[in-house]
Order: C-alpha cells, then sequence, then structure tokens
C-alpha cells in the first residue's frame, strides 16, 4: 500500500511581528505534517504562537518564511503562490471557531448553506446538503432555530457542520471544546474523530483542554514559537493510508 | 441568499424604528421640495391665469407684479384697436386685510372686466360672477363659502362669495380672489369718505378711480406677436411685456431670494440625511463586525459583504423615501402653504435619495472592508 500524504504540510515555516526592536517572533521554523484520518492537537501556553500556526495554515496571515502544502498544493514558498486565498479556504478549509459564531441572522440550516451558497451551489442542493449534515451531527430537529434559541452545544455542532459543508480536507479547530463542560468536550471531540474517519480529513485542533489529550493522534506543543518536541514529522495513524 | 433581507428580518423592529426616523427626514425633503415647487408655481399662477399674449403696463416699470403700474383706464380701447389685437382686457391687482369673524383675512383681489381676458380660468364650485358689484370668485384655501358675505374696503360695502377656486393663490401663499374691474378700482383708487370731503372741502381736484394696473392683450394667431409688442410700444406712456418677460421677471427677480432660500434648505437637508444615513450604516456595520469577520473566514467575497451594505441601505433609502413620501401626501392638505409635487421632482428627489445612500454607504463598506477575518477568532463578546 502506498504512503497516504500529508494534508497538512508545513515546513520551515517562520511568523514575525514587527522589524528591529519591536521584532516580536511567533513561530520559529515549525515542521508539522498531518494526514487524512488524523485528529491532532496543537497545545501550548497563552502567547506561544498555536493561533498564529492556525491562521497560517488557514491562509489568514501570511508567514514570513518557509512552505505550506495544504491537500498536495504548494501555497506558500516564502510568498503565497495562490492569488484567491479565499477560495482556497472555501473549498479545502473547515474552521471551527471556539464560539460557534453562527451569523445571529440566519437560522441553523441557512448557517450551514451559507458555505455552500458562497462556493456556487444552487439554494436546493446547499440546504439539502445543510440538513444531511445537521442530521448527521443529530441536530437536524433544530435547522430552523436561530443561533440565539440553540443551547451551547447546539450551536456548536451547527457550527462543526457549517464546517463540513464543503467536504473540507482540512479542518481546523480553535479551542472547539472552551465553552463546553468536559462531558461534552468529549463527544465534540469524539464528533470530530468520527469526521476524520468519514470525511477522510485531516483535523487540526487548538486546545488547553488536558481532559480531551486522550481523543489525539498527535499532541504538537509549541512554547515561544517553537514546537517543544523538535520536528514532528511523519506520523502517520494505519487509517492514514490510501488504497 | 439575501443576507441583508436575513438581517433585517432578524432585526426587524429595529429597522422599520430606525427607518421611521429617516421616513420623517426625508418627507421633510420632499416638503420643502414641493414648497419649492409650489412658490414657483404659485409666482406664476397669476400671470398665467390671465392667459394673456401682452401685457401693457405703465411706461419703464416692469408692472404688475414686479412693481406697481399705474394707467389710464381707457387704455383697453386703444389696446384693443391696434392691427392684431384680438381681444384686450383691463386687469388690477391688490391686497387687501379685512376681519372675519374675528379673525384676519388676507386676499389677493384681481379686478377683470367679466366677459374680456383677465378672469378666472376655472370654478370648482359655484358660478361666475353675473351682477356688475359685490360678487366675488375667491380661491378655496381662504375658507369661505358659497353665499358668504365678506366686508372689503373702506365703505363697508359686503361682498358675496358667488364661486369657488382651487389652487389660486398669490407666491406668498394669500388666497387670489377675482372681483368686478369696478369694484376693484372703488377699492383700490376711492378715498375713504372723511378724506374725500377733506378734499373737497380744501377744494382739491375729484379723484377719479378710472385707472387700472395693466391691459391684457390676446393676439391674432395670424399677426407676429413682436409686430403687435413693437405697435403698442410707440405710446410713450406705456410698456409692453410678452407673457414670457412677465413669467421671467416673476419667476427670477419677484421671488428670487425665497427660491435661493428654498434651495439652500434643501441642499442642507440633503446633507443632513446624508450624514445620518451614513452614520446608520455604519453603526449597523459596526454592529456586525464578528459577523464580517466570521463570512470573510468562511470565504466569503467582498462582493458579499459589499453588497449586504448596500442592499441595506438602499433598503433604508427606499423605505424611507417612500414612507416619507407617503406621509407628506397624507398630511398635505393640513400644510399652509400649496405643496407642488410634480412627478419630475418626486423622480429627483428618489434619485438623489438612491445616490446619497450609495455615498453614504461607503463609510460602511471602508469599515467592512477592513475587518481582518482573524477577528472570528477572537473570543465571543
Amino acid at each position: 500500500m502506498p504512503e497516504a500524504i500529508p494534508v497538512v504540510r508545513v515546513e520551515h515555516l517562520s511568523k514575525h511581528f514587527g522589524e528591529g526592536s519591536a521584532r516580536v517572533d511567533a513561530l520559529i521554523d515549525i515542521d508539522m505534517e498531518v494526514y487524512p484520518g488524523q485528529v491532532v492537537g496543537l497545545m501550548g501556553p497563552s502567547g506561544s504562537g498555536k493561533t498564529t500556526l492556525l491562521n497560517c495554515i488557514a491562509c489568514i496571515l501570511e508567514p514570513s518564511s518557509g512552505r505550506l502544502t495544504l491537500d498536495g498544493e504548494v501555497v506558500y514558498d516564502g510568498r503565497w503562490l495562490r492569488s484567491d486565498l479565499r477560495r482556497l479556504r472555501l473549498d479545502k478549509i473547515g474552521f471551527i471557531f471556539q464560539y460557534p459564531n453562527l451569523l445571529p441572522f440566519l437560522d441553523g440550516s441557512d448557517n450551514v448553506a451559507i458555505v455552500l451558497d458562497l462556493a456556487g451551489f444552487s439554494s436546493a442542493a446547499s440546504h439539502s446538503r445543510a440538513v444531511e449534515l445537521l442530521n448527521y451531527l443529530e441536530v437536524g430537529h433544530r435547522k430552523h432555530a436561530l443561533p440565539a434559541q440553540l443551547s451551547g452545544g447546539e450551536a456548536q455542532r451547527v457550527a462543526i457542520a457549517r464546517a463540513l459543508a464543503n467536504r473540507p480536507r482540512i479542518i481546523l479547530a480553535d479551542e472547539p471544546t472552551a465553552p463546553l463542560d468536559s462531558a461534552r468536550a468529549r463527544i465534540v471531540m469524539d464528533l470530530l474523530r468520527r469526521i476524520a474517519i468519514d470525511q477522510h480529513a485531516a483535523i487540526v485542533v487548538v486546545t488547553h483542554d488536558e481532559m480531551i489529550l486522550d481523543r489525539f493522534d498527535h499532541i504538537f506543543r509549541l512554547r515561544d514559537g517553537r514546537l517543544e518536541d523538535g520536528p514532528a514529522v511523519g506520523l502517520q495513524p494505519e487509517s492514514a493510508t490510501v488504497s | 441568499m439575501n443576507l441583508a433581507y436575513r438581517d433585517i428580518r432578524h432585526n426587524l423592529l429595529r429597522f422599520v424604528l430606525t427607518n421611521f426616523g429617516l421616513s420623517l427626514l426625508l418627507g421633510i425633503v420632499i416638503v420643502i421640495t414641493g414648497v419649492y415647487g409650489g412658490l414657483i408655481d404659485d409666482a406664476l399662477r397669476q400671470a398665467r391665469a390671465a392667459n394673456a399674449d401682452l401685457w401693457v403696463v405703465e411706461a419703464g416699470t416692469n408692472g404688475p407684479f414686479a412693481e406697481s403700474s399705474r394707467i389710464p383706464g381707457d387704455t383697453r380701447e386703444l389696446v384693443a384697436r391696434v392691427y392684431g389685437v384680438e381681444r384686450a382686457g383691463a386687469v388690477t391687482y391688490q391686497s387687501v386685510q379685512t376681519e372675519l369673524n374675528g379673525k384676519p383675512l388676507r386676499l389677493f383681489l384681481i379686478g377683470f372686466e367679466p366677459g374680456r381676458p383677465g378672469g378666472p380660468r376655472g370654478l370648482l364650485a359655484g358660478r361666475e360672477i353675473m351682477r356688475s358689484h359685490y360678487e366675488m370668485i375667491v380661491d378655496r384655501s381662504a375658507g369661505l363659502m358659497l353665499g358668504q358675505e365678506v366686508p372689503l374696503g373702506t365703505h363697508g360695502h359686503k361682498f358675496t362669495v358667488v364661486g369657488l377656486m382651487r389652487d389660486e393663490v398669490t407666491s406668498s401663499g394669500d388666497p387670489v380672489g377675482y372681483i368686478t374691474l369696478r369694484d376693484a378700482q372703488a377699492l383700490q383708487f376711492e378715498l375713504a369718505p372723511p378724506a374725500e370731503r377733506r378734499e373737497v372741502a380744501r377744494g382739491g381736484p375729484l379723484q377719479t378711480s378710472n385707472q387700472i394696473n395693466a391691459v391684457i392683450a390676446k393676439v391674432s394667431p395670424y399677426v407676429p406677436l413682436k409686430e403687435v409688442a413693437a405697435a403698442l410700444s410707440r405710446w410713450k406712456h406705456l410698456t409692453t411685456l410678452t407673457q414670457a418677460q412677465q413669467e421671467t421677471l416673476l419667476s427670477k427677480f419677484v421671488i428670487e431670494k425665497a427660491r435661493n432660500q428654498q434651495r439652500l434648505i434643501m441642499v442642507l437637508l440633503i446633507i443632513v440625511s446624508a450624514v445620518i444615513i451614513a452614520l446608520i450604516v455604519y453603526t449597523l456595520t459596526m454592529d456586525k463586525v464578528r459577523s464580517i469577520a466570521t463570512l470573510k473566514f468562511v470565504g466569503a467575497p467582498d462582493r458579499t459583504i459589499v453588497g449586504l451594505i448596500i442592499q441595506q441601505a438602499l433598503s433604508m433609502g427606499i423605505f424611507g423615501y417612500f414612507v416619507g413620501l407617503a406621509l407628506v401626501l397624507i398630511f398635505q392638505p393640513y400644510f399652509p402653504r400649496r405643496l407642488v409635487l410634480d412627478s419630475m421632482s418626486v423622480a429627483t428627489v428618489f434619485v438623489i435619495t438612491i445616490v446619497v445612500c450609495l455615498a453614504a454607504s461607503t463609510l460602511g463598506i471602508r469599515l467592512a472592508l477592513k475587518v481582518d477575518p482573524a477577528e472570528a477568532l477572537a473570543a465571543a463578546g
């Protein structure tokens, strides 16, 4: 069986803010790979660079140097190689925020369908897929509820459904369990694992939550912008191979 | 998926309340437009009501509206004999104030010769003047009823209202009334009895009231107007003005300051509206910064964000405009001055509203385009 290609490959990636005496090195020479079906954790104290790294992978923040490959496509190599990063995010990346960040004026199904709508799908197809995802995440019965009418757990599931809407290969999650109690946090992590396997996606989760460490295939620990354990390359779960 | 519509539906009460305020503001812009239109229309109305081709007035004057003009009463016979003049009528104009039921009543009286040019255009109710004395046709805005008697002049004569007109007011808003030329001459030129007795006592000349302010001439369509005007101008004691010249005098000089003032108020109101719309759009955009950041994060193009803001700004403008217009039309009869809202001016205000909304939304668009998608990652407030 051939080896799986990493969906996220970060090579010698650095990011600094400011210049001269005001320069702050947020990320220093980061190397990491995440494979399809993997759920990896990104941990570290506040200011260690977790969110900066997530923003770089999400193509929200331009790295200062290094190379970034997403789903086999080199998108950054000293400079952005894709002019339409917005489209790249729309097509390949799903994002789960710390707080659901649902659009308050759209109901559950519309909050999911909006992503497909932006990608150019028809209204019927968008809504059909949205309802399918909400059912998959067991919140289908709340599809007409506005975000203000949803419980914290329901809103987070709708947000996860939105992240999955466009069948992304990469799912980035920023503290998705922070607003949840430990039982619900485990449910969400199990859900992410199920998604990673079912959708063959790579999931990167930024977290502080020590209670969910057992839910990750690998944990990258950041401190002062560096990976603590050194480069973590080549970790491949058995499920991450392709036939 | 129309995000603007969904957002409005979600915040419907806020949208309606905000727009109601905007409607009142845009309503005032429409009112000022109507007042401006009314000012011009009222100013030209008496000149146009006469349906004249030529105005013969006192030599060297721009009478009878722009300045006073007094010519002998027999001028009408002279004018009528000029080649090309089909019909002629003598007219007088004067403002009067009387008291009726304890309240002051101001009228702009036009004296005319029944059956000759210079009379009222059309009646809303009642009949034409049939008797040679003490009958009056008046605009309904005076609040008088058919058959009602109005005391006018220093001799205490009572004039009976026999006909009512509509929309016949002066540029200052006074209702117009028509009486016979003889009555008008008596009102304008005859001395009050004590003054008359004093004149007789001092052996002064007897006053004649046979004077008029102008002669209105209708010219044959087969004779050039210029030719007739030139013929009339040979009399040194008379000046001849065409209808176009008379209208220019009225619209450009008589009401120029009032017109400029109305125009300035209109411009100021439009600027104020633009600032208020811009602030509303900006505030609405500020409220949506997090949603905009999320939309950007998930891959929404700038045109989706810009569309959301522009559509909301236009919704506000269109809603505000039509509610404002409806309010103006509902309350139009209660305005003390006539509002003239012709389709052109109404359409112009609509276009200005749309342009103002588009211009005002640039502030919100600027803010929205500056929103960093990474703001979606910030802790929820």
